[in-house]
């Protein structure tokens, strides 16, 4: 039944193996509890909109590690077909992954069936892949795109749950970014009254989260085709080097210096020929 | 500039449930089955227009309440399994099937899932028919509430159901206790969608916040 396992073959029925595992291993053995190690999050802010003529999706681009800025130019919208893009938010490798095994499972079975995949389709791989799971995979995903049937977003949470709807943000900025989506959507908007929302939107989610911030990458998708606008809207708070670090040499004096010889025996030596001729 | 690193806010990591009322009442020739539209995680609400009642077939619903993930997919998997055995009968299935369907999964993986999902529908055996299924229990009452806010109205329902109601007063027995449990429960909320099922079909309406009735409000 589930198409994500084009490349295994399914296990009928739920399957709780991991979830046991999981269980057994933190209550502990004699030895002590195994803590599960902690992922690191990307804090993020991504929003998505339903216009008159397709989807926008946006995203910030900073990824940080505890509280250093790990990426300023980190890539959150990530290609899933020619039509259909999606932003992760939540764990950096699940989301990275999660997507990427969607993409390479939509790309097969489009091969395969000669149809271009429609969104309804990547919602419910993911949705069956993530609820197997039983949200240890990380991952808050919004997909959005357009197919044969129009244009659609939908939202997976980690847990496998399914939400359509025609506007939403997620990540540790989306309550500052749904306060503007939720004043200023309107239905059947045109395109930059859509970019300007969404890209107000993020803007929204940076200002008011410190685990978002820097540049504003917006993605318009119609039928038509792809706008990957990268980035749309750059920080203000650009650092360029005030100076060079490259040290002249010369510059830290040296004050002694003494060379050990490494007394080196030969023991044993041996060639091999190497057939280069190919057979004939 | 801070030093600690900021907290997370909790419904990052909060599984999506949907605190919520539903509730679902037979009439001579149908049921009606009534849900708020609430979706929260933590103390963040993810969908303030999630429909919470969702078709197992042409004239059986089944209204979701509990996780949402795991609703979601029990009702997934109860429609697939349902169109396979109705084409395999070649006639439309019975209410009965349909909840004895959920009563499997719901019983099977008790310890797993926390789903509570109540059944309505009509068929031509017995006509309007409402089935409880919470952790693997089945059966049928003339009505049934259910979610986190169905506590604050098991009296008004107690009081306020009689037999034999006509579909209008039906509709709005389900509407009135939709509206007292949003009113008062904090996980309940947003619009109430209402779905009338009888022998001609399944009929879906959205009643917005601003038309519920009020109720001592002021």
């Amino acid at each position: 039944m589930a198409l994500s396992n084009v490349l295994e073959p399914a296990v009928s029925g739920f399957n709780f193996e991991n979830s046991t595992r999981n269980i057994v291993l933190e209550n502990g053995s004699e030895e002590g509890k195994i803590k599960a190690p902690t992922p690191m999050k990307t804090g993020t802010t991504i929003a998505g909109v339903v216009y008159k003529d397709g989807v926008v999706l946006g995203a910030d681009t900073r990824a940080t590690s505890d509280e250093v800025v790990a990426d300023k130019m980190c890539a959150k919208i990530h290609y899933i077909a020619p039509n259909i893009y999606c932003c992760g938010a939540g764990t950096a490798a699940d989301t990275e992954k999660t997507t990427d095994m969607l993409s390479s499972n939509l790309t097969i079975f489009s091969m395969n069936s000669g149809r271009n995949p429609r969104v309804v389709m990547a919602v419910n791989i993911l949705q069956d892949m993530l609820f197997r799971y039983r949200g240890m995979i990380g991952a808050h995903i919004i997909l959005g795109g357009v197919d044969c049937t129009g244009s659609h977003l939908y939202t997976v949470g980690p847990y496998g749950s399914i939400d359509k709807v025609p506007y939403l943000a997620m990540g540790s900025g989306k309550l500052p970014a749904m306060g503007i989506l939720e004043d200023r959507f309107k239905g059947n908007m045109d395109l930059e009254e859509a970019k300007a929302l969404v890209s107000d939107a993020i803007h929204a989610g940076i200002m008011s989260d410190l685990g978002s911030g820097n540049n504003i990458d917006l993605c318009v998708i119609t039928k038509e085709g792809v706008d990957y606008i990268r980035p749309h809207r750059e920080s203000i708070y650009n650092y360029k080097r005030q100076a060079k670090y490259k040290y002249k040499p010369g510059t830290t004096p040296v004050l002694t210096k003494s060379v050990n010889q490494l007394e080196l025996e030969l023991v044993h030596e041996t060639v091999q020929m190497m057939e280069t001729a190919g057979s004939s | 500039m801070s030093e600690e690193m900021f907290p997370e806010p909790e419904w990052l990591s909060e599984e999506v449930k949907t605190g919520t009322t539903i509730i679902a009442v037979t009439f001579d020739g149908g049921v009606v089955l009534g849900s708020d539209s609430r979706v929260s995680a933590g103390e963040a609400v993810v969908n303030r227009v999630m429909n919470k009642l969702s078709p197992l077939h042409d004239k059986i619903y089944c209204a979701l309440s509990g996780s949402a993930a795991d609703a979601q997919t029990i009702a997934e998997i109860v429609n697939y399994q349902l169109d396979v055995h109705s084409i395999e009968v070649e006639d439309d299935p019975l209410v009965c099937s349909a909840a004895t369907l959920v009563k499997n999964i719901s019983y099977k993986y008790k310890e797993e899932l926390s789903a509570h999902l109540i059944v309505a529908g009509w068929d031509r055996k017995k006509g309007g028919q409402v089935y409880a299924t919470l952790s693997g229990l089945l059966t049928s009452q003339p009505f049934a509430i259910g979610g986190s806010g169905s506590f604050y109205i098991n009296g008004f329902v107690d009081a306020e159901y009689r037999k034999n109601m006509t579909k209008r007063e039906c509709q709005e027995f389900v509407v009135n206790a939709l509206t007292l449990a949003m009113g008062r429960d904090g996980s309940s909320g947003g619009v109430a969608y209402v779905v009338t099922i009888d022998k001609d079909g399944a009929e879906e309406k959205c009643v917005l916040g601003n038309e519920l009735p009020k109720f001592f409000d002021e």
